[in-house]
């Protein structure tokens, strides 16, 4: 696009989002202040993700873009057009295909590989901050790995519930130093953080902060050994591809309590129908 | 009905930006408005937009609210996200409010002092009737003789104060550049230069309501309006290769100041204290608001007890930019199936749970 550099940002932003980026590499989990710029997407709707993707593309990069699991959902279709006219690169559908990948809310089924890299939009990138919301406060309780406060929130939700209520942003402990938000991802999802083997990057926009996790590191969801961590996902089978290990979506189908569960994940999905489409065909 | 996976979302998006335009445009029978007309007939709203927009061009603020439809808040996003592109390669020699050509200065706190009181263009003393005549069109100004501008330095009151000892020192002036958190990621505790910075760019409705709790209690300050000046301040910056300053330019900029009570502490004489605003165009209500706010966030500075929201400063800093407050609140329209479905298994469980318990304990109490 003319007047404005390669996927937008200027170089020196860049420069200054990839220096964040290594600090963040090279301290897992541990948040890093960046300068991050207005952006001409509101905050609150990827601008994190957006100029850590826009830091990290080069020509050769193939870009798939998911909101809710899904490349079709409004937002998804908005950043992926934001790229493919800013950096003019190609852009995918397809997880295999993708060399970056830019999320909201979900971790896509296939599991992702070393020459991969999968950027998170975080809205807010601290674990703490419904316990405290002082951000002075919580940055001293990292500094100190301080985390009692949590566990006590867990205890709590054991205590009243019989178990943890978290079912999404589930805290995890990132190579056994730093609490870490993993974005509002379902806690199904978290375990496929664990020893990824591809670079996992983190962007939240309004409150100016990168996080990473290097491939192959410890990625712990907070838990007790006599209430350990576990997934919560739909019990029913995709309604289309009739996965069972996918996470799904509920679909309201009628006002009589008619209901429909699909993968969430969009290209695991059509993947998995046209597999069954071939079977049938040579059956 | 049958289910589709939910397709067509880049057609959807074109469409509505297509009805946007349309929206935009109105009724076709009328002439479409112009943005020299914008910036020359809705000047406080396109001070309010620079303002916020933290960015001085009235063409190009005028532009933004034409485009926004008038959304006073999204024309600033416009002008923000513009601003962002633009380098930055030098900054200004500080503004000297001293010099500034005046078209409005007053004091609360004197009758009359050096440079006079002048009332300049303000709806302060307008009767808030509606002037059915603004309705018809092409109605004639007839234009006032003009008197003569001085071109004497006005000096301001906290000066005077000064003059006596009565009031603080004002900030200290030291070489350092200030900070920027257009550049730096806001970090606490934010000394004053980020704070005003902050101030002068934040949300003014969010401005005016955190200065009137004050007024209310809620971290009272006793304040007076020492002056609050409007005028013309003349921009200089000195280019390396000339090093001397040059004007590039004038800016319309208001200004106030709140001379404060303060009792004293163990280190410092009782005397007034200072609360500073500035802004961008004319906007006397956004220079008020950030006045009273910076001088509410100085209360631990000054020994004073910390307990309203006005005085804490992580609070206001974090919450006063309204594009990023617009932003974080209307993405909340953004799909949120995937954390809702887990919500749904969750609040299912629980129920379950709950349920079985209550059932259990109905049980337990039949065979009682």
């Amino acid at each position: 696009m003319s007047g404005y550099n390669f996927a937008y940002l200027d170089e020196q932003t860049k420069r200054m989002i990839r220096r964040a980026i290594l600090k963040a590499v090279a301290i897992p989990g541990h948040q890093v202040p960046f300068g991050g710029r207005e952006m001409p997407l509101p905050y609150g709707w990827g601008t994190g993700g957006i100029q850590v993707t826009a830091a990290i593309l080069g020509p050769s990069d193939v870009l798939k873009v998911i909101d809710q699991g899904a490349d079709d959902t409004t937002n998804a279709v908005s950043i992926r057009r934001f790229f493919a006219r800013t950096a003019g690169i190609e852009t995918t559908t397809h997880t295999a295909d993708a060399s970056v990948i830019q999320t909201r809310h979900r971790i896509p089924e296939t599991p992702l590989r070393a020459d991969q890299i999968i950027v998170y939009q975080v809205p807010l990138p601290e674990p703490l901050a419904k316990l405290e919301q002082s951000r002075a406060e919580t940055r001293q309780m990292h500094a100190l790995a301080e985390y009692g406060l949590m566990h006590v929130k867990l205890y709590e939700d054991i205590a009243r519930y019989g178990h943890i209520s978290i079912s999404y942003d589930y805290p995890v402990m990132v190579n056994g130093r730093y609490l870490m938000s993993p974005s509002p991802i379902p806690a199904f999802d978290t375990p496929k953080m664990h020893r990824m083997a591809a670079l996992q990057l983190f962007g939240a926009g309004r409150e100016k902060r990168i996080y990473a996790i290097p491939p192959h590191t410890d990625v712990k969801p907070l838990d007790f050994d006599d209430h350990p961590f576990r997934l919560t996902r739909a019990p029913q089978a995709c309604g289309l591809c009739g996965a069972r290990d996918s996470y799904l979506d509920e679909v309201v189908m009628d006002d009589r309590g008619g209901r429909l569960f699909v993968c969430s994940d969009t290209d695991y999905c059509a993947g998995r129908q046209s597999m069954r489409q071939d079977e049938d065909a040579a059956a | 009905m049958a289910y589709v996976a939910v397709k067509g979302g880049e057609r959807a998006i074109d469409a509505a930006h297509d009805w946007l335009a349309r929206a935009r445009r109105g009724d076709r029978s009328l002439p479409e408005i112009g943005t020299a007309q914008i910036a020359s007939q809705l000047g406080r709203a396109v001070d309010r937009v620079m303002a916020e927009g933290s960015c001085y061009d009235p063409d190009l603020a005028a532009l933004a609210i034409k485009q926004a439809q008038g959304d006073l808040i999204e024309a600033a996003f416009l002008l923000r996200a513009y601003r962002t592109t633009l380098p930055r390669f030098a900054h200004s020699e500080p503004v000297e409010t001293d010099a500034m050509l005046l078209r409005r200065r007053i004091s609360a706190i004197y009758k009359d002092l050096p440079g006079g009181q002048v009332l300049g263009p303000t709806y302060d003393y307008t009767h808030r009737l509606l002037d059915f005549a603004l309705a018809a069109e092409s109605l004639e100004v007839t234009p006032l003789p003009l008197a003569a501008a001085s071109s004497e330095d006005t000096p301001r009151v906290t000066a005077l104060l000064d003059q006596e000892g009565l009031i603080e020192p004002s900030g200290v002036s030291t070489e350092a550049e200030p900070g920027d958190l257009t550049r730096d990621a806001l970090a606490f505790p934010a000394e004053r230069d980020v704070r005003l910075q902050s101030l002068a760019r934040g949300d003014e409705g969010f401005l005016l309501a955190l200065g009137y709790s004050t007024q209310r209690g809620y971290g009272n300050n006793h304040p007076f309006v020492g002056e609050i000046r409007v005028g013309e301040v003349a921009v200089e910056l000195v280019p390396p290769e000339l090093g001397f300053p040059i004007t590039i330019g004038t800016i319309t900029l208001t200004e106030c100041e709140m001379v404060n009570q303060f009792s004293g502490s163990k280190t410092e004489p009782p005397q007034f204290t200072r609360g500073y605003g500035l802004c961008f165009g004319h906007s006397e209500r956004r220079a008020m608001g950030m006045a009273l706010v910076d001088r509410a966030m100085r209360a631990e500075e000054l020994g004073e007890n910390a307990t309203a929201p006005a005085q804490d400063i992580e609070f206001v800093l974090s919450h006063c930019d309204n594009i990023e407050a617009t932003g974080f609140v209307e993405h909340l329209k953004l799909p949120h199936y995937v954390d809702f479905q887990s919500e749904l298994e969750t609040i299912r469980r629980m129920r379950a749970t709950a349920t079985a318990a209550t059932a259990a304990t109905v049980a337990t109490e039949t065979e009682a």
